[in-house]
C-alpha cells in the first residue's frame, strides 16, 4: 500500500530524473544518497528498484552517495534508510514504470490496459512488442514530478522484494580490495596528521628538520595546532609522522580536574533543561509506594575496525573528496565552509568504509585530506588516521545519567512515572550550513572552534530518545538536562540516547515488578495495549522457553528487555541467559522483531544479530576513560570489545507484517539487549548493577552498596 | 637506508626495495604489490585485520618487518581464491552472509585458512580458539563461526564446491 504522505526525500527531490535513468540500453540506473555502511542498504535499494521496475536485479545499477548525481537525502542514519530512502525509491520506480506503460500505450496506439512492462520488454496483449523500456524512455519527459500515487508492486509477485537476496558487496570484500582504504588514484600521495596530545593543548614549537630529509617526504604543512605530512608511500608517512611528533613541543592544560564518576559528576554540570509531561496523576489512590533508581552509562567509542580514511584532490575543477561519510551532501557544505570556498566547487563521493555505527571520524578525515590536498594542487592525497587517534579523537557517544521515580499502588499498578536525564549532545554531525564542526578546523590558525551544542526536548533530542516508556501509564514526566560543557566532543553513536534510556526504563520496570511481586513479563504486558508490542514479547518468551521467575542469586538467570526504537521504528523484545562466575557471560540471546514490511529478511536478521552483539559488548566491557586532559583508552588493549569466545548464541525470529510500512531495525535491538542483560544479572546475583558497563568491579561495588 | 628483499607472494616471486628496513610486510603488500585485500586495523598486532599466511602460518603482517620474511612464501586473500574461483572459505562466507561491513573478513578468512588447512576434526571450539586475536566490530561473529565450520567440514569430507 502506498503511504498517504510523500516521504521527505521525495519532497526534497521531486523529479523522476533525480532517481532513475534509462540512458544506457539494458540498464536502469537508480540514484540514492543512502550509502552502504555494512548494513546492506545498497542491496535493499537494488531489490526495491528491481521489484518496482519489474527488472532482474542484474539490470539495476545503484549509484549511491555522489553529490554530482544523487538526490540530496542528507544523512544515512537513524534507521531511516529503508523507511524514507527505500520508500522514496519505491515511489520513484513505480512512477517510472507507470510512465513507461503510459508512453508505450501512445507509441503503440493501444489501450493502457493491454500494455505490460516486464523484464525490460513492453508486452502488448501479453506478447512482446517492438518496444522495450529504453526506446520508450527516450520519449518520456523525466522532469515529471513524482506523484506518489503509482501503485506499488505486490510483494507476492516479486522475485526480489521480501527475499533474502545475498549482499551485492560481499564477494568483493572476501576476495580483495573494496574499501576507500584500498582506493588509489594515479600520483596519489599518502598523508598523516599529527593530533595534539590532549584537549586544549597548544603547539608551542615544531622542529621538522630531521623529517624533511626522510625518504619520500613531499610536503609538511602546519597551521596553528594542525600539522600534516604527505609522502610518496604510506610507510614513509608513518615514519614522517613519528618524526614530526618527536619534534613537536606542546603546552597542555587540564580541561576538567574532576575525577568523580559520571553518576556523580553529570548532575553537577551546567545544564539547559526542558521537559515533557503527559496524562494525569490519579489523585484518589492511597497507600502508594515510591521507588527511585539512578542509572548511568559511560562515554562509548564507535571503535570502527578501520581507522577513518579519505582521499581528496584539488584541481581546476575545484575540490573532489572521496569519503566514507554518512552524509555526502552535508559534508560538502561543511567542507566548503571550512575551506572558505563555494559549495559548487566541491564534489563529495561516497566509497565504502568499515562500519562506523554513527558519527565517527569519517567527516573529520575528509577535511584533513582536503586541507593537505590544497597544499599539493592536482595531486590526490590519501589520509588515514591512526588506531590511537580513531579511538581518542573521534566524537564519543555521550555519557548519561538517568534518574527514574515511580509510584505503585498496593495492587502493583504504576500510577506515576517521572525521569530526569543528564546527557551531552548526541547530534553534532557536520551541517551543510552554519558552524563547521570538523576536528581540524578547531586546530587551524585562525581556528574555527566547535559551536556550543545542546538539545531541547523534542522527538529529535538524542538524549531523550526512548525516554518515554512504551507502556500505558496514567502520568509521566521527563526532564532533559542537556549538558553543553562536557570536556570532550560527543555525537551520534548508534541509538543516540536510546541505548541508555531503554537500559534504564527496562531495568526500572523490573525493579517495579519485583516491588510489586509480579513476574516481569506479566508486569510489562499489563501496560501494553499495542498488539504488536505484546506479540514481540510473547514471541520472545516462547522462543526462549526459559522461566523468567527462576530462583534468585544462583549465578544463572534469564532477563528480558523490550522497546520500540524511537517509539516509532521496529519493535524488539530480547531475552538473554547469563551465567555469572567471576565475570558475566551472556550465553544465549533470543530476540523477536516486528519490522513491518521487510525488504530483505536475512539482512534484517543480520542487523539485529550485530546490534545485539555490539550491545552486549557495550554493556559488559566498554568505557572510554578520560583523565581530565585526554582520552586514555587509545588501543584495543585499553578499549577491549567483545571477542569471539564471549559472543552468545543467537536466535532471532521475525514477525512478518507485509501490509505495514517498513520500520528501521539497525538500532532497534541495542537497548532491549542491554536491559535484558542487566535484568538477568540482577536475578542471577540478586544484586542490581545500575552503572554500565557491568564489570566485575561494578558488581562488587553494587553488592557492597546494597 | 634502503634494503631489497625477495619474497614469494601468492606463488609469485617479487623483489622489493624499501626505505626503512623495518617496513612491515603489510605496507609492501598494499602499497608496492597493490594487494589491498590485506587491511590495516591497528598496526600493533591486536586486531587481526592484516592477517596473511607466511609459510602456511597465519601471521600479523603489520608486525612483520621485511627482513623477517626474506625468502618466505606469503599468501594473501587474493591468493586464496578469486571472484570466479572462490576458495571454499570465501564461498562459505557468502553462503552464510557472514559479515556486515566486511572489513575484518579477509584477516579472519586467512586465520581460518591455516586452521582448516591443518586437517584435524572440525570443531566450533577450535574455530573460536583460532579466532582469539581477531576482532569484528559489527557483531558478525556467529555467522563467521558457522561459515568456517561449514567450509572446514566440506573440505574435511572432500566435498569442496
Ligand atoms: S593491523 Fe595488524 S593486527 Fe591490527
Ligand atoms: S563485519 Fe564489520 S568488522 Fe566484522
Amino acid at each position: 500500500m502506498n503511504p498517504a504522505k510523500l516521504p521527505w526525500s521525495v519532497e526534497e527531490n521531486p523529479r523522476l530524473s533525480q532517481w532513475v535513468d534509462f540512458s544506457e540500453p539494458g540498464i536502469a540506473r537508480v540514484f540514492s544518497a543512502k550509502v552502504e555502511l555494512g548494513q546492506g542498504i545498497v542491496t535493499a535499494i537494488a531489490q526495491i528498484a528491481a521489484a518496482e521496475l519489474r527488472l532482474p536485479m542484474s539490470k539495476v545499477v545503484v549509484v549511491s552517495g555522489d553529490t554530482r548525481s544523487c538526490p540530496n537525502e542528507s544523512y544515512t542514519a537513524g534507521s531511516m534508510s529503508i523507511e524514507v530512502g527505500g520508500t522514496s525509491m519505491r515511489m520513484a520506480c513505480a512512477e517510472a514504470r507507470r510512465a513507461i506503460v503510459e508512453r508505450a500505450a501512445i507509441m503503440l496506439n493501444a489501450d493502457q490496459s493491454s500494455i505490460a512492462a516486464e523484464g525490460g520488454l513492453i508486452l502488448l496483449d501479453g506478447a512482446p512488442s517492438k518496444l522495450d523500456y529504453w526506446n520508450v524512455a527516450r520519449e518520456i519527459d523525466w522532469q515529471l514530478p513524482i506523484s506518489g500515487r503509482a501503485p506499488f508492486a505486490a510483494l507476492a509477485n516479486s522475485t526480489s522484494l521480501g527475499k533474502s537476496i545475498a549482499r551485492l558487496d560481499l564477494p568483493a570484500k572476501v576476495t580483495g580490495a573494496s574499501f576507500i582504504h584500498d582506493f588509489e588514484l594515479p600520483g596519489m600521495l599518502h598523508g598523516r596528521v599529527l593530533r595534539p596530545p590532549s584537549y586544549g593543548a597548544r603547539l608551542e614549537s615544531l622542529d621538522t628538520s630531521a623529517v624533511k630529509n626522510l625518504p619520500g617526504v613531499v610536503k609538511i604543512w602546519r597551521s596553528g595546532d594542525f600539522v600534516g605530512v604527505c609522502c610518496d608511500h604510506e610507510y614513509q608517512a608513518v615514519k614522517a609522522l613519528e618524526g614530526i611528533g618527536a619534534g613537536a613541543r606542546w603546552s597542555e592544560s587540564e580541561v576538567s580536574a574532576d575525577s568523580r564518576g559520571w553518576r556523580e559528576l553529570l548532575p553537577t554540570l551546567r545544564s539547559i533543561d526542558s521537559e515533557t509531561e503527559a496524562g494525569e496523576r490519579p489523585t484518589t489512590l492511597k497507600n502508594l509506594r515510591q521507588l527511585s533508581a539512578t542509572y548511568s552509562r559511560p562515554p562509548i567509542a564507535h571503535a570502527s575496525m578501520a581507522p577513518s580514511c579519505a582521499v581528496a584532490v584539488y584541481d581546476q575543477q575545484g575540490l573532489t573528496v572521496w569519503t566514507h561519510s554518512q552524509g555526502v551532501f552535508p559534508l560538502r557544505g561543511a567542507l566548503a565552509n571550512a575551506l572558505g570556498i563555494d559549495e559548487s566547487h566541491v564534489a563529495v563521493i561516497h566509497k565504502q568504509g568499515a562500519g562506523v555505527y554513527g558519527h565517527n571520524a569519517a567527516d573529520d578525515v575528509a577535511l584533513d585530506a582536503a586541507l593537505l590536498a590544497r597544499q599539493v594542487p592536482s595531486r590526490p592525497v590519501r589520509i588515514q588516521w591512526t588506531r590511537e587517534d580513531e579511538l581518542a579523537w573521534s566524537p564519543l557517544g555521550s555519557p548519561m545519567v538517568i534518574k527514574i521515580e515511580g509510584t505503585i499502588s498496593p495492587t502493583g499498578d504504576i500510577v506515576d512515572w517521572s525521569s530526569q536525564i543528564w546527557s551531552g549532545p548526541h547530534g553534532q554531525r557536520p551541517r551543510p550550513h552554519g558552524p563547521v564542526n570538523l576536528l581540524a578546523a578547531a586546530h587551524l590558525d585562525p581556528p574555527i572552534p566547535f559551536p556550543e551544542a545542546y538539545e531541547v526536548m523534542s522527538r529529535f533530542a538524542g538524549g531523550a530518545r526512548n525516554s518515554e516508556p512504551a507502556y500505558d501509564l496514567p502520568h509521566r514526566k521527563i526532564v532533559l538536562h542537556s549538558l553543553p560543557g562536557l570536556p570532550f566532543r560527543t555525537s551520534a553513536l548508534r541509538t543516540l540516547g536510546g541505548y541508555a534510556n531503554v537500559f534504564a526504563t527496562e531495568s526500572f520496570m523490573d525493579e517495579l515488578a519485583d516491588a510489586a511481586g509480579v513476574d516481569p513479563v506479566e508486569f510489562r504486558l499489563r501496560y501494553l495495549s499495542d498488539p504488536r508490542a505484546r506479540r514481540v514479547i510473547e514471541t520472545a518468551v516462547k522462543l526462549a522457553g526459559w522461566p523468567l521467575n527462576g530462583e534468585r542469586g544462583k549465578g544463572r538467570a534469564a532477563g528480558i528487555g523490550f522497546a520500540r526504537y524511537k517509539n516509532s521504528a521496529a519493535y524488539v523484545a530480547v531475552i538473554v541467559n547469563v551465567e555469572v562466575d567471576r565475570d558475566v557471560r551472556v550465553s544465549k540471546v533470543f530476540a523477536a522483531v516486528d519490522a513491518g514490511l521487510v525488504i530483505n529478511p536475512d539482512g534484517v536478521v543480520n542487523q539485529i544479530e550485530g546490534g545485539i552483539v555490539q550491545s552486549v559488548s557495550w554493556t559488559l566491557k566498554e568505557q572510554v576513560l578520560f583523565d581530565g586532559r585526554r582520552v586514555t583508552t587509545r588501543t584495543w588493549d585499553q578499549y577491549p570489545i567483545l571477542r569471539f569466545d564471549e559472543v552468545p548464541e543467537l536466535a532471532v525470529e521475525l514477525i512478518e507484517r507485509p501490509d505495514s510500512r517498513p520500520l528501521g531495525v539497525g538500532e532497534a535491538a541495542q537497548g532491549p539487549a542491554a536491559a535484558a542483560v542487566a535484568n538477568a544479572v540482577a536475578r542471577a546475583l540478586d544484586v542490581r548493577v545500575r552503572d554500565l558497563p557491568i564489570t566485575r568491579e561494578r558488581i562488587v561495588a553494587a553488592g557492597t552498596a546494597q | 637506508m634502503s634494503t631489497t628483499h625477495t619474497i614469494v607472494v601468492n606463488r609469485q616471486s617479487h623483489q622489493v626495495t624499501v626505505d626503512h628496513y623495518e617496513t612491515p610486510l603489510l605496507y609492501v603488500l598494499r602499497d608496492d604489490l597493490r594487494l589491498k585485500g590485506t587491511r590495516f586495523g591497528c598496526g600493533n598486532g591486536s586486531c587481526g585485520s592484516c592477517t596473511v599466511l607466511v609459510d602456511g602460518h597465519a601471521q600479523r603482517s603489520c608486525e612483520l618487518p621485511m627482513w623477517s620474511v626474506e625468502g618466505k612464501s606469503i599468501t594473501t586473500v587474493e591468493g586464496l581464491g578469486t571472484l570466479d574461483r572462490l576458495h571454499p572459505l570465501q564461498r562459505a562466507f557468502i553462503d552464510f552472509q557472514a559479515g556486515q561491513c566486511g572489513y575484518c573478513l579477509s584477516g579472519i578468512i586467512m586465520t581460518a585458512a591455516e586452521l582448516i588447512g591443518s586437517g584435524g576434526e572440525p570443531s566450533r571450539e577450535k574455530i573460536v580458539a583460532a579466532l582469539d586475536a581477531n576482532l569484528c566490530r559489527c557483531g558478525a561473529h556467529t555467522r563467521i563461526v558457522k561459515a568456517i565450520e561449514a567450509a572446514w567440514k566440506a573440505s574435511a569430507t572432500g566435498v569442496v564446491r
